[in-house]
C-alpha cells in the first residue's frame, strides 16, 4: 500500500487537533484534542517503522514511550484542572486568568 | 485494488471522520466517545501495519484507562452535559484557517519528500519488542517508569485537599 494516504491522514488528524485546541473553551476538551495530536504522531512513527523495515523497531518503541508520557500528561492535566475547578468553580479556559495582572 | 487497501482506506476514512467529530460536536460525552472510536480505528490501522503490540497497548492504555479518566474529568468539573453552544469560542475562522494552513504546508512537505510502498510482513513483533525494550532501550524504559511514578505522586499531591486547611483534630 502507498504510504502517502496514511501520511496525509496523520497530518489531517494533527491539524484537527490544533483546531480543537484553539476553538474549544472547556479545558477537558482541549486535553482531548491534545490526545488527537499525539495519536497522529503515533501513526507517523508506526508507519515509518513499517516503511523503513527497522530491525530495532524504534518507531514502535518510541510510540510506546509517547503513549506512556501521554497517560502521565492526562493524569497531571486533569489534576490541575480539578484543582483550578475547586478554587474557581469553572473549567472554562477564558476564566483561567490567575497569572494575568 | 486489493482487499488490504480497501480496508486500509476505510480505516483511514473512519479515523478522520471520528477525529473531526471530536472537535466539532457540541456534546462533551459524544466527544469522548468519538475519541474512543478514533483510537480504536488507529489500533486497527496499527494491526494492518503489523504493529500488534502497539495496537493492544493503545487499546489497554487509551481506551481502557485514559478515556475513563477523561469521563471522570468531565463529570467532576461539571462540564455542561448535553448540547450547548458555550463549549466553543465565538471566533472559529482564525483557528480553522490556522489549522488548514498547517495541514496544507505539512501535506506539501510530505508529498514532495516521501513516496513508496509499505510492504507489511505477516509476523508478530512482540518477542522482538520485549528483547529490544529491555536490551538496547532499557535506560529510556526506566526513565519513563520514573516519569509515571512522578506523575502518580504529582496527581495525588495536586488533587487532594490541602493539609494545611484541615484542622488538626480531624487528622
Amino acid at each position: 500500500m502507498n504510504i502517502i494516504p496514511i501520511l496525509i491522514t496523520a497530518a489531517a488528524l494533527f491539524s484537527i487537533g490544533i483546531y480543537g485546541i484553539l476553538v474549544r473553551r472547556n479545558s477537558v476538551m482541549v486535553l482531548l484534542s491534545i490526545e488527537l495530536m499525539l495519536n497522529a504522531v503515533n501513526i507517523n512513527f508506526v508507519l515509518f517503522n513499517a516503511f523503513l523495515r527497522d530491525v530495532l523497531l524504534q518507531g514502535q518503541i518510541f510510540s510506546i514511550f509517547i503513549i506512556t508520557v501521554a497517560a502521565a500528561e492526562v493524569g497531571i492535566g486533569l489534576a490541575i484542572v480539578l484543582m483550578i475547578f475547586r478554587n474557581r468553580q469553572t473549567a472554562n479556559l477564558n476564566d483561567f486568568d490567575l497569572l494575568k495582572w | 485494488m486489493s482487499w488490504y487497501e480497501i480496508v486500509s482506506y476505510l480505516i483511514l476514512f473512519l479515523i478522520l471522520g471520528t477525529g473531526l467529530r471530536v472537535v466539532l460536536t457540541s456534546n462533551v460525552v459524544h466527544a469522548a466517545i468519538s475519541l474512543v472510536l478514533t483510537l480504536a480505528f488507529t489500533a486497527a490501522l496499527f494491526l494492518m501495519l503489523s504493529a500488534d503490540f502497539v495496537a493492544w497497548v493503545i487499546v489497554l492504555v487509551y481506551i481502557g484507562a485514559v478515556i475513563v479518566l477523561f469521563l471522570f474529568g468531565i463529570m467532576i468539573t461539571r462540564a455542561p452535559l448535553g448540547r450547548n453552544a458555550e463549549l466553543d469560542n465565538v471566533n472559529k475562522t482564525t483557528p480553522a484557517l490556522l489549522s488548514l494552513g498547517i495541514f496544507l504546508s505539512m501535506s506539501y512537505v510530505l508529498l514532495t519528500s516521501f513516496s513508496g510502498e509499505v510492504n507489511v510482513i505477516q509476523s508478530s513483533s512482540i518477542e522482538e519488542i520485549g528483547l529490544i525494550l529491555l536490551g538496547r532501550f532499557v535506560l529510556p524504559f526506566e526513565i519513563v517508569s520514573f516519569v509515571l511514578l512522578a506523575a502518580l505522586i504529582g496527581g495525588i499531591a495536586l488533587a487532594r485537599k490541602d493539609v494545611a486547611l484541615i484542622s488538626e483534630d480531624q487528622i
